[in-house]
C-alpha cells in the first residue's frame, strides 16, 4: 500500500542561475502516477527551464530530483531516458530530412546482426504503437513535408517509443489546432490510464481545467502554489499566475472601415512539393479593419502569407498594396512599401537566435537612420530605441545585450511583436501572433492589433484559434484548400458554420 | 568558495581559457610523442623557444612567417562568421602573389607604387574569392567543393603563367623581381650599400633584424585584424554579413539580399589571403616561382582561425603561435636529431581539442566539481 503513494517524480527545492539571474528559485514539484500535472507561469517564469533541468538538459544550481523516492542525478537526457523520462520540445526537435520513422527510432534503431537497419520492422513497431494511443502519423513522410500538428505527434512517439513513463509535453498546444488539440486530449488519457505521467505545460487556462488533476503555479522563478485543478475556475488560474486581474474579453470600438489596402487578385502560389497551395485567391483588406483568416492548418494560410511578404514565388495573379504593384517583389521593397509581417515560425523567419536582442529590432531598419550613419551603426541610438521596446513591450528580462536564443518562447514572441509593430505599417500581417504568450501578454498583443486598426491601418490576421480570430477580426474570411469560400461579418458570425466552411462543406455547394 | 566557483565558471565557459588548455594539450601530447621516440621533451621545447626568442633575427624570423598565417586566418574567420567556410585561401593566397608581380611591370614612385601593388593583390584575389561566392548563390555549389577546385586552378594558372616568356627570368623557374618601389622590406636596398653595411656593423640589434627579410606586412596584418573587427561589429555591411551567417531564412525576411552578401563575403575573404600572398611578393620573395605544390599558407589559415575562436583579435595572437612554432620547430631537428614533423602533431592536435570543446568541457567539469566536493567535505 505504502509503495503506491510514493510520488513517480518529485522535485525538491532546485533552484537555477544564468550568471547573476535566478530563473528557478527554489521550486518544488510533485508528480503522481498516472496524473496530469499542468505547470503555469507567464512568459519566462522558468517553466522550459525546469523541465529541462528534470530532462538533464541543465544542471540545477542546487535542489534534488527523486524518481518513484530514488534520489538521481539527471546529467544528461540519456540518463533521462534511461529513467523513463521523455520529453517533447517546445521548439520541435526533429531531423527535417528525415522520414517520420527514422526520426522515431533515431538513437534506438532497431538493428539486425550484421547492423542493418530494421526498417520495416520498426515501422511496424510504430503502427503498433500509434494506434495503440490513437496518434495518428505517416511513418514514411519526411518531416518537412508534414504539418506541425504531426510534427508534435511523432516527438510523442519518440518519447513513447523510449518507454517513456513521465512525459513532459512543453506547450503542446500553440502550434496545434482546435480539433488537433481535442485529440491531444483523449491521447493524454489513453496515456494516463497506462499509469504514466504528465507534465503539461500550457497557457490555454481552458485546456488546463480540461485534461490537468493538478497545477503548479511559478511567477518569475518562484513557486505560487500547487492546486486542485477542479476546485479552481479559470479566472482564479489567470490572476494567481500574474498577481492581477485580467480582462479575458476584448473590449474594442465599432470598426471604421475605409479605401482597400491590401489588394489580392487571383492569386497562385505553389508549396514545397511544388503543389498548387493557393488557388487562385482574391481578397481585400481595408484600411481600419481586421480580417481574419480562419482555416484547418495546411489550406494554404502560410504559402499565402509568404508569397504577400516577399518570402515565396508567386505563380500568377496580383498583390497590391496601397495601389503599388507588389507581385514578385524583394522582402525590402515590400517593407519599404510599408507591409510588416510577424511571421508563422519564429525562429525560422522572425528572429536571428545568435544575434541579441537589440540587433534583432533592427533586423529589417538597421541601415536607416538613426540606427546607421554612412554605413556604420549607431550604437547609442539603437541602444535607446532597444530600452524603449523592452520596457513597452514587457520583455523579460530586460537586458537588451542577452541572446534572443536564450529568451524564453513567450519573450522571443514578444521581441518580434515590438519591432513589427513599431515599423506603425500601412498593411500588418500578423500569422498566430500570441502564439506562447501568456494570458497578459496576450491581452496586449490584441490591444496592440487593435489600436493599429484604430490609427486607420489594415491588418490581416492569420490564427489557428478559432476564438482569437471570431474574437479580434471585424471580418473574417475562411480558407479551404486555397481558395476563400466565405466572407463573413465577425461580430454576428455562427461558430458552427464557419467550422463547417472551414472543412469545405460550403465550397461544394457554392461549386454546383 | 565564491572565488573557487569563479575559476570553474572561467574554465568551463570562457572560450580563451579553453583554448588555452587545447594548446597546453597539444603541447603536452608533443612532448609525450617526442618522450616516446626517446628524446628529451624539455630540451626539445628549450630549443624551440630559443630557438623563437633568443635572437632578434629569430624574433624577426618569427614575425615573418606570422604575417601571412595571420592574414589567411583571418580570411576564413571572416567568411566562418558569415556562414562560409572558405577552403579556398590557399588559391587566393597565389592569385594575391601572382597580382604582386604587377610591381614588375608598373613603375611609379614608392609611396604609390605600393599602394596599387597592393590594391590590385587584393582586387585580383577578393574576385577570385567571389567566383566562389557567384557559384554559390547562383547555382548552390557549396563553397567548399568550389575553392577546392578553385585553389588546384590557381595553382596551375600560376604554373603556366610563370613558365611562359614575358614573365620568366630567362632559364629558370622563377619570374622577374619587382622594381624596388613595390618592396615593402625594410631598407632593403641601404642595407646592401656599402654605407649600410659599415654603419651597421656598429648597430648590432639593427643588423640582426635586417639581416632577414624584415618588413612592413605585420603592420598591415594587424591593421587588417582591426578592420575585420571594425566591419563586423560596427558597420551594417558587417551587420548583414552575420545575419546572413547566422539565419538565411531570417536575413531574408530582414530584406537582406542573401546572394549579393555572400558575394561580397567571398570577396573580402579572398582579399584577404591575398593580400597574404601580395605582401608576402612584396616583403619577402620579391618573385614567384614554379610550384610543385601548394605552399600551405591558406590551409595553415584554416588551423589559426579556429585556434582564434574565429575572432579578429584572437586571429592575431593564433597567427603569431602557429608561426613561432612552425619557424622554431624546425630547429629540434639540426639541434638534436627530433623529426620537426613533431610541430605539425601538436598542432594537429590542439586544433583536434578545440574542434571538440565539449570532450574538454565534459572532463573539466567533471574533475573541477570532484574537487569541489572534496573541498566542501573538508571545510
Ligand atoms: N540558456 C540560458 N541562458 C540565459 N538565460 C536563460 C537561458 N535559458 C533561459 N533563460 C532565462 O530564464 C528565464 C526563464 O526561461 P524559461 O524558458 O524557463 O521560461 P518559460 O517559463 O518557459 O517561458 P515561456 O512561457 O515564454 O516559454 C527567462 O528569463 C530566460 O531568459
Ligand atoms: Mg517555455
Amino acid at each position: 500500500m505504502k509503495t503506491k503513494n510514493v510520488p513517480a517524480l518529485e522535485m525538491k527545492n532546485i533552484t537555477k542561475k544564468f550568471g547573476d539571474f535566478i530563473a528557478n528559485d527554489k521550486l518544488n514539484l510533485i508528480v503522481q502516477k498516472g496524473e496530469v500535472h499542468a505547470l503555469l507561469g507567464e512568459n519566462g517564469a522558468g517553466k522550459t527551464t525546469l523541465m529541462n533541468i528534470l530532462y538533464g538538459l541543465y544542471t540545477p544550481t542546487s535542489g534534488d530530483i527523486f524518481i518513484n523516492g530514488v534520489k538521481t542525478i539527471i546529467s544528461s537526457p540519456k540518463i533521462a531516458i534511461d529513467n523513463r523520462i521523455g520529453m517533447v520540445h517546445q521548439h520541435f526537435m526533429l531531423v527535417k530530412p528525415f522520414t517520420v520513422t527514422e526520426n522515431i527510432i533515431l538513437g534506438k534503431e532497431k538493428k539486425n546482426k550484421f547492423g542493418k537497419l530494421l526498417v520495416k520492422e520498426s515501422k511496424k513497431d510504430i503502427i503498433a504503437l500509434s494506434e495503440k494511443y490513437s496518434l495518428f502519423v505517416n511513418p514514411d513522410e519526411k518531416i518537412a513535408n508534414i504539418t506541425v500538428g504531426m510534427q508534435q505527434r511523432v516527438e510523442i512517439l519518440k518519447a513513447l517509443y523510449r518507454g517513456a513513463d513521465i512525459l513532459i509535453l512543453d506547450e503542446p498546444t500553440a502550434v496545434l489546432t482546435p480539433q488537433e488539440i481535442k485529440e491531444l486530449g483523449i491521447i493524454l488519457k489513453n496515456l494516463t490510464n497506462e499509469g504514466k505521467s504528465i507534465i503539461f505545460i500550457s497557457h490555454k487556462l481552458k485546456e488546463i481545467t480540461q485534461f490537468a488533476d493538478k497545477c503548479t503555479i511559478i511567477r518569475r522563478g518562484k513557486l505560487i502554489d500547487t492546486i486542485n485543478v477542479n476546485t479552481i475556475t479559470e479566472q482564479e488560474l489567470a490572476s494567481k499566475m500574474v498577481g492581477r486581474n485580467v480582462n479575458f474579453i476584448v473590449e474594442k470600438k465599432e470598426a471604421n472601415p475605409k479605401e482597400p489596402i491590401l489588394k489580392i487578385k487571383d492569386l497562385v502560389v505553389k508549396d514545397n512539393l511544388g503543389l498548387i497551395a493557393v488557388n487562385k485567391l482574391s481578397l481585400e483588406v481595408k484600411a481600419g479593419e481586421i480580417l481574419g483568416i480562419a482555416g484547418i492548418d495546411g489550406n494554404g494560410q502560410s504559402e499565402l502569407v509568404e508569397a504577400i511578404a516577399g518570402l515565396r514565388n508567386i505563380e500568377s495573379g496580383k498583390v497590391f498594396v496601397n495601389n503599388i504593384d507588389l507581385t514578385n517583389k524583394t522582402p525590402s521593397d515590400i517593407f519599404k512599401n510599408k507591409v510588416s509581417h510577424i511571421p508563422e515560425d519564429r525562429q525560422k523567419f522572425g528572429l536571428v537566435l545568435d544575434f541579441s536582442v537589440k540587433e534583432d529590432f533592427i533586423l529589417q531598419t538597421h541601415s536607416n537612420s538613426p540606427f546607421a550613419k554612412k554605413g556604420f551603426l549607431n550604437g547609442n541610438e539603437i541602444n535607446k530605441f532597444a530600452n524603449e521596446l523592452v520596457e513597452k513591450f514587457d520583455v523579460r528580462p530586460t537586458d537588451i545585450e542577452k541572446n534572443a536564443r536564450d529568451l524564453s518562447g513567450g519573450n522571443q514572441q514578444k521581441v518580434i511583436i515590438a519591432r513589427e509593430v513599431t515599423h506603425d505599417p500601412q498593411l500588418l500581417i500578423a500569422v498566430q501572433p500570441t502564439r506562447g504568450l501568456d494570458v497578459g501578454a496576450i491581452e496586449f498583443v490584441h490591444k496592440s492589433l487593435i489600436k493599429q486598426r484604430d490609427k486607420g491601418k489594415a491588418v490581416l490576421l492569420l490564427s489557428l484559434e478559432l476564438d482569437e480570430v471570431i474574437n479580434i477580426s471585424d471580418r473574417l474570411a475562411v480558407i479551404f484548400e486555397g481558395e476563400i469560400v466565405g466572407i463573413v461579418d465577425a461580430k454576428n458570425s455562427d461558430v458552427n458554420k464557419i467550422g463547417f466552411m472551414m472543412s469545405g462543406g460550403e465550397s461544394k455547394n457554392e461549386k454546383k | 568558495m565564491k572565488k573557487n566557483s569563479k575559476i570553474i565558471k572561467f574554465f568551463t565557459e570562457s572560450n580563451k581559457a579553453f583554448t588555452l588548455i587545447s594548446i597546453l594539450l597539444g603541447f603536452f601530447i608533443g612532448g609525450l610523442i617526442l618522450w616516446l621516440s626517446g628524446f628529451n621533451p624539455f630540451r626539445a621545447y628549450q630549443i624551440i623557444i630559443n630557438g623563437i626568442f633568443s635572437k632578434p633575427t629569430y624574433i624577426s624570423y618569427t614575425i615573418i612567417r606570422a604575417t601571412p598565417l595571420i592574414l589567411t586566418g583571418l580570411s576564413v574567420a571572416f567568411a566562418f562568421r558569415t556562414g562560409l567556410f572558405n577552403i579556398g585561401a590557399e588559391g587566393q593566397f597565389i592569385i594575391g602573389s601572382a597580382a604582386a608581380l604587377a610591381g614588375y611591370y608598373i613603375n611609379l614612385p614608392a609611396i604609390l607604387l605600393i599602394p596599387v601593388v597592393i590594391f590590385i593583390a587584393i582586387f585580383f584575389s577578393g574576385l577570385w574569392g567571389a567566383i566562389a561566392g557567384l557559384l554559390k548563390s547562383k547555382y548552390g555549389i557549396h563553397e567548399v567543393i568550389s575553392t577546392i577546385m578553385l585553389n588546384w586552378i590557381a595553382l596551375y594558372l600560376q604554373n603556366y603563367f610563370t613558365s611562359i616568356k614575358g614573365f620568366a627570368k630567362p632559364n629558370s623557374e622563377a619570374t622577374k623581381y619587382i622594381y624596388d618601389n613595390a618592396k615593402i622590406t625594410f631598407l632593403d636596398n641601404w642595407k646592401h650599400t656599402d654605407q649600410g653595411i659599415e654603419w651597421l656593423k656598429n648597430h648590432q640589434l639593427l643588423k640582426d633584424i635586417l639581416r632577414t627579410p624584415a618588413n612592413f606586412g605585420i603592420f598591415i596584418a594587424i591593421l587588417c585584424a582591426i578592420l575585420v573587427w571594425v566591419i563586423l561589429n560596427k558597420t551594417t555591411l558587417g551587420y548583414k554579413l552575420r545575419a546572413v551567417g547566422f539565419n538565411k531564412e531570417a536575413a531574408r525576411y530582414g530584406g537582406i539580399n542573401i546572394e549579393k552578401y555572400t558575394i561580397i563575403s567571398m570577396f573580402i575573404s579572398g582579399s584577404l589571403a591575398g593580400l597574404a600572398g601580395g605582401l608576402h611578393v612584396m616583403g619577402v620573395s620579391h618573385n614567384i616561382t614554379i610550384l610543385s605544390a601548394m605552399e600551405g599558407y591558406g590551409f595553415d589559415g584554416i588551423a589559426v582561425a579556429l585556434i582564434g575562436n574565429n575572432a579578429a583579435f584572437g586571429t592575431i595572437w593564433a597567427g603569431f603561435l602557429f608561426g613561432a612554432l612552425k619557424y622554431g620547430g624546425t630547429k629540434i631537428q639540426p639541434f638534436m636529431g627530433a623529426p620537426s614533423e613533431i610541430i605539425s602533431i601538436m598542432i594537429g592536435t590542439i586544433v583536434f581539442f578545440i574542434s571538440m570543446p565539449n570532450i574538454i568541457k565534459i572532463s573539466l567539469n567533471k574533475i573541477l566539481k570532484k574537487n569541489k566536493k572534496r573541498g566542501d567535505n573538508a571545510q
